[in-house]
């Protein structure tokens, strides 16, 4: 029978893969940046990962509301920039959704994740379209809750999730921003990957990864 | 790159204890890359807080001092500073009188600084207002944007603003006023060269030998038109059109600031100004006040930038008030 939870073991690991993910694409992120905004979405993104690790390290974490907490909490204080209060919140809002607990089933990680993208949209106040990690985030959550309603695995539907990220990922190239310093650019923002979108699907990666073969 | 530097990802933290080593008016927190002044203002006056990435110099670091900030935070290279630091910092210029967050309005500031204050009024109560500068004429301000950019008129606004929190006038008002003067400025800006942000190694974008780019940010983020290179006299008029046709400022005196983007020598910026002033004076323009140099950067870039602040007999007082920080000193 296909493995319907995921575990603190998982889920630390999943935070991990990403670290590793977002280092060793560190460069080209940062080259993604430099066409549309500033040049420093991968530096940013590798530092306050590192220190995620650094810390999860010092201390692991023993359920799923500590683990995002301490991940959340370490982006803000590490990142800078849009992406750590983005990718703080969202980390945030998974661990209170998830709560003291040291594993959840796949209808409860889907909900963590639903959180965690709304408080992306309170505190960036973007739209599908807007040329922002939105357009990766939010097709990879309808692909996995319609895989989990369909009685995939979670791994199944962290898979599907991770096709959707990409394709959404992918069609940020044509859009014109309208958030973020890449909306000073106008048209001109057309015909380039958005980085956050790029980084946000990696965090997919990373869980597909994480989960593979399982 | 050819930098005067030892390790692209230390470039902050070295250039900080060079910092507080200049200027022993400052006191600088090196683990929370915040500069406070070494003698704080007395209890019951408003505090001044703002920060921003790096590569500006000297804003806001500089501009740290007897009638302008109480406290700046440091972010990385072109990178907001984050929750926690201007929390730390708003919390140690609170002089019981509340703090105000000058931010420019570019989506990470506003959001960490927005973070910033809540964990500031949750933790000790603080009374936190903002003023979001936006004043770059070179973006359009529309739904479809993050609006506009925040730059040359910080400068302005932090003396300004400045002055009138030194008076001890109470927090509404001195907010009032840092949104009036924020409203009443126009910057348009451009560049001849890019920039090389450390950690990046590289130019963030190419800029050929014969063109330049017209309405560019403070962080290397391309403009909004390249242009074919063209003689000082053109520039200028490329960066006073833009200006006046987005405000009038015929009606009363203005003070106008030509600053460099950090690659630009002096000899350059004057003549620039000498171009500038002669087109607004033409246009009705009457020049009360004016800074010329490197006052709001974009690391190693060649270039310059416009503001002009539509003022009044108030705010030419308080732009003529005593300052005395790295940046900017006159009066004391």
């Amino acid at each position: 029978m296909a493995e319907t939870t995921i575990g603190i073991a998982e889920l630390t690991a999943w935070l991990r893969r990403f670290r590793e993910l977002v280092g060793g694409n560190r460069g080209y992120l940062t080259e993604l940046d430099s066409a549309i905004g500033d040049a420093d979405h991968g530096a940013n993104m590798d530092r306050g990962m590192a220190a995620v690790v650094a810390k999860l390290e010092e201390t692991p974490a023993e359920t799923a509301d500590d683990l995002f907490k301490r991940t959340g909490m370490t982006l803000v204080s590490t990142v800078g920039g849009a992406s750590g209060p983005l990718y703080g919140t969202f980390f945030l809002r998974l661990g209170t959704s998830l709560g003291a607990v040291a594993e959840a089933d796949a209808t409860a990680f889907g909900a963590a994740l639903r959180a965690g993208l709304e408080g992306v949209v309170q505190r960036g106040k973007a739209e599908a379209g807007d040329k922002t990690m939105y357009d990766a985030l939010a097709p990879a959550l309808e692909a996995y809750d319609g895989a989990v309603a369909g009685g995939s695995s979670l791994a199944e539907a962290a898979h599907a999730a991770l096709e959707a990220a990409a394709a959404g990922r992918d069609a940020t190239v044509p859009l014109v921003a309208r958030k973020g310093r890449a909306s000073y650019l106008g048209e001109r923002s057309a015909g380039h990957l958005d980085p956050g979108a790029t980084s946000a699907t990696l965090l997919f990666q990373a869980l597909d990864d994480t989960l593979a073969g399982k | 790159m050819k930098k005067l530097i030892n390790d692209p990802d230390r470039v902050l933290a070295d250039s900080l204890v060079g910092y507080a080593a200049a200027h022993p008016e400052v006191r600088v927190d090196h683990e929370n890359r915040i500069v406070y002044r070494a003698t704080p203002k007395d209890s019951g006056k408003v505090g001044l807080v703002s920060g921003g990435g790096s590569g500006h110099e000297p804003l806001h670091g500089g501009y740290v001092g007897l009638g302008m900030l109480d406290a700046a935070a440091a972010g990385e290279v072109f990178t907001s500073p984050t929750p926690d630091q201007v929390q730390e910092a708003t919390k140690n210029v609170d002089f019981g009188a509340g703090v105000l967050h000058i931010v420019k309005n570019y989506t990470g500031d506003v959001m960490n600084f927005e973070m910033a204050a809540e964990l500031a009024s949750a933790e000790t109560g603080a009374q936190v207002e903002t003023v979001v500068v936006n004043d770059d004429v070179a973006v359009q301000d529309s739904l479809y944007t993050a609006g506009r950019r925040g730059v040359g008129t910080t400068v302005l606004l932090e003396k300004i603003v400045g002055a009138a929190a030194e008076e001890g006038r109470p927090l509404a008002e001195v907010a009032a006023l840092a949104r009036q003067v924020s409203e009443s400025g126009r910057s348009m800006g451009m560049a001849l060269t890019s920039c090389t942000v450390p950690a990046a190694g590289k130019p963030t974008f190419d800029l050929p030998d014969d063109e330049m780019e017209i309405g560019i940010g403070i962080h290397g983020e391309p403009g909004r038109r390249r242009v074919p290179l063209a003689p000082a006299s053109d520039i200028a008029r490329m960066l006073v059109e833009p200006v006046l046709a987005d405000l009038d400022f015929t009606a009363s005196p203005a003070i106008v600031m030509l600053n460099g983007m950090g690659g630009s020598p002096l000899i350059e910026l004057y003549l620039m100004y000498g171009e500038v002033v002669k087109l607004l004076e033409a246009a009705g323009v009457t020049v009360a006040r004016r800074l010329v140099g490197d006052f709001i950067t974009s690391l190693d870039m060649a270039g310059c930038s416009l503001t002009v602040l539509k003022a009044d007999d108030e705010l030419i007082r308080l732009w003529d008030a005593p300052v005395n920080t790295p940046g900017l000193r006159w009066g004391v």
